[in-house]
């Protein structure tokens, strides 16, 4: 029972980053049908920046860390995507693919490739009784950050008048923009969310493997891509449902297959994934407004 | 994307239609001949461009014809790699290196030429089976999802220890392939490349690149010629990693993963994604600055100090050169045309 529960704990807190990560890049595709490479690079060096900042109060190291990435986002939005609004989806894409690997190898060629030890928050990796089980509180932490930015999120989009703009603008945004939407404020705040949840993300990747290194926001993103694709791509239920599944499925084969095939759950992963899309080749939760109308 | 739309139209005579492929085989063969009087190290290099270029045709068989471009290619390359180098390394050092391979594998010990068409076949069966229901996703998704196809690819080869050595390299697998071997597959991969694209498969296949929505109402069975270009593009690529793994003698997973992706995708990037010859320059064009830069890593000797770029600049400047020309000339340096007979009549039917 105790090894249930925590493996549960374990599948729904590594759903939940892959949820988030998925959500900023589910957030991008709907008001540009961008699909952002470059999120992985907000991620990795918004967890540079708590490097750099380390030794400073916790609160402003935070603050660091999702100013640089937020700033970063607006930058690379207004340099390489910008230009290219207009664009095919698949233009943007090689696009965005170019801004991750020269911010990578940008960052590579300033910081080196080896990991770095960046011990953020230690007291989190401790063990503590929760309902008769021992967890990590890392693991609390981290569904509870998920699920406040996932309802503040929701909030946003339904409450406000830029997230309904935002909203109409990821439904058809040539209406909106007829109907008085402004592109660029919506884009740009659709940029800075990301932003924000890519810092969330990098933080609690801190946290958990206290390392930072050149390649760890491509690993995250990769595999969060595939969980905007089998959500449906362009719904943004779908992408944090898809990523959440993804995340949660690969600890809950850790667990359940035999230890000689445990190095291989990726793989199964993604055949699970194909075989989902045989099936529902639009998603899980199909976008509106995503088929071209003619 | 109409910049693109008259890069195939029909050429008026039979000369003019087999024009690109005579020039783009010239081009790359006279490539080879100057090479083949360079010094020892620069042959190497010469050899790697070709192998590479063999993979940027095998890419752009995909992802020039579809209009979608694939991250998967490099996942075929390993698939090639694995196969040829298990299949014609000698059964005395797979004894030693991979004791735990099954028997039939194990006694194989086929010719090179053999090793590399069953490289090359293995990786166009693998992108038929993950191809068929990858090529069902809508446009940019399929594109995406390719990515998944090379990350299995890296955990399958990373942990199947019994069978490719898993993190360990595989080693002592024969090194033939030099400057003419490279030149001979990557001819072979142009000619492939080019018959492809003349077929009516091609054409309703890049009839559904401009317009998925018009070709689908036309009765064009998307996914099928989606998948047929799929096939192919991934047997050209296995081919190409066969060639890596046969130039390098040495079969290593991470050398299959993000950076070949990068290195291939920039360079059909920055030749142009929309034709034959785009992939061709670009691989050529690459080929010829990365070594250039290499040598500015290494330093030029000014006097008594030694002036040199710091390690890994050429990463970032191949990286900023992708950028610069997915923003200013999205369609890369050959602007998605095939290149022309320069002294025929002018068909302005192609400018749009």
């Amino acid at each position: 029972m105790e090894r249930f529960v925590q493996t549960l704990v374990d599948a729904v807190s590594l759903g939940s980053l892959y949820a988030l990560t998925a959500l900023g890049i589910g957030l991008i595709f709907g008001v540009m049908r961008l699909i952002n490479f470059a999120h992985g690079e907000l991620i990795t060096i918004s967890a540079y920046a708590l490097l750099a900042l380390f030794g400073l109060p916790v609160p402003v190291m935070l603050f660091g860390g999702i100013l640089t990435a937020v700033v970063l986002a607006l930058l690379t939005e207004r340099a390489a995507f910008r230009p290219l609004r207009s664009a095919d989806p698949t233009t943007l894409l090689i696009s965005s693919f170019a801004v991750s690997f020269f911010l990578q190898k940008l960052l590579i060629l300033v910081v080196g490739s080896r990991l770095k030890g960046l011990d953020l928050l230690p007291e989190l990796n401790r063990q503590t009784e929760f309902l008769g089980v021992r967890l990590q509180m890392l693991q609390i932490v981290t569904i509870a950050i998920s699920a406040v930015l996932l309802v503040g999120l929701t909030w946003f989009l339904k409450a406000t008048r830029l997230g309904l703009h935002m909203r109409a603008a990821a439904e058809d945004f040539r209406m909106a923009r007829v109907l008085g939407v402004r592109a660029n404020n919506v884009i740009a705040t659709a940029f800075a969310l990301s932003g924000v949840l890519a810092a969330a993300v990098s933080c609690l990747i801190v946290v958990q493997t206290g390392t930072v290194q050149p390649r760890m926001g491509v690993q995250l993103v990769i595999i969060a891509f595939v969980g905007t694709v089998i959500g449906g791509l362009g719904s943004l239920p779908g992408a944090a449902l898809g990523g959440f599944l993804v995340g949660a499925a690969s600890i809950m084969l850790q667990a359940l297959l035999p230890p000689d095939l445990r190095a291989f759950r990726e793989a199964f992963v993604f055949i699970a994934v194909a075989l989902i899309l045989l099936f529902r080749p639009q998603g899980l939760i199909p976008a509106r407004g995503l088929k071209e109308r003619i | 994307m109409s910049a693109t739309a008259g890069g195939n139209a029909p050429a008026t005579g039979k000369f003019d239609r087999l024009w690109p492929l005579v020039a783009l085989v010239t081009a790359v063969v006279l490539f080879a001949l100057i090479m083949s009087l360079a010094p020892a190290v620069l042959q190497r290099r010469a050899t790697q461009g070709l192998i590479n270029l063999t993979a940027v045709v095998g890419l752009y068989v995909f992802a020039g014809n579809s209009g979608l471009l694939s991250f998967g290619n490099v996942a075929f390359m390993a698939v090639g790699a694995y196969v040829s180098a298990l299949l014609t390394m000698k059964t005395a050092a797979k004894s030693v290196f991979l004791p735990d391979l099954p028997a039939v594998i194990a006694s194989a010990e086929w010719p090179t030429f053999a090793g590399a068409l069953a490289g090359g076949f293995a990786a166009g069966l693998v992108a038929l089976i993950v191809g068929w229901p990858l090529m069902r996703l809508s446009g940019v998704a399929a594109s995406i999802a390719t990515f998944a196809i090379l990350v299995v690819a890296y955990v399958v080869f990373g942990n199947w220890t019994a069978v490719t050595g898993g993190q360990n390299s595989l080693m002592g697998l024969p090194a033939y392939v030099g400057l003419w071997t490279a030149l001979g597959w990557a001819v072979a991969a142009i000619v492939i490349a080019f018959v492809y694209q003349e077929t009516r498969s091609a054409l309703l296949l890049r009839a559904s690149r401009e317009d998925e929505a018009a070709a689908q109402a036309s009765g064009v069975d998307v996914v099928l010629h989606r998948l047929i270009a799929f096939v192919i593009s991934a047997f050209l690529s296995g081919i190409a990693g066969v060639l890596l793994a046969h130039f390098l003698g040495i079969v290593r997973v991470e050398n299959f993963y993000l950076d070949l992706t990068f290195l291939i995708v920039a360079m059909l990037i920055i030749g142009g994604r929309g034709s034959l010859t785009g992939a061709v320059t670009g691989a050529l064009v690459i080929a010829v600055l990365t070594e250039a830069l290499r040598q500015s890593e290494i330093g030029i000797q000014v006097g008594k100090t030694v002036i040199a770029a710091p390690p890994g600049l050429g990463d970032v400047i191949l990286a900023l050169i992708m950028l610069l020309i997915i923003l200013f000339r999205p369609n890369g340096i050959a602007g998605g045309r095939e290149i022309r007979w320069p002294f025929g009549k002018r068909q302005w039917s192609e400018a749009k």
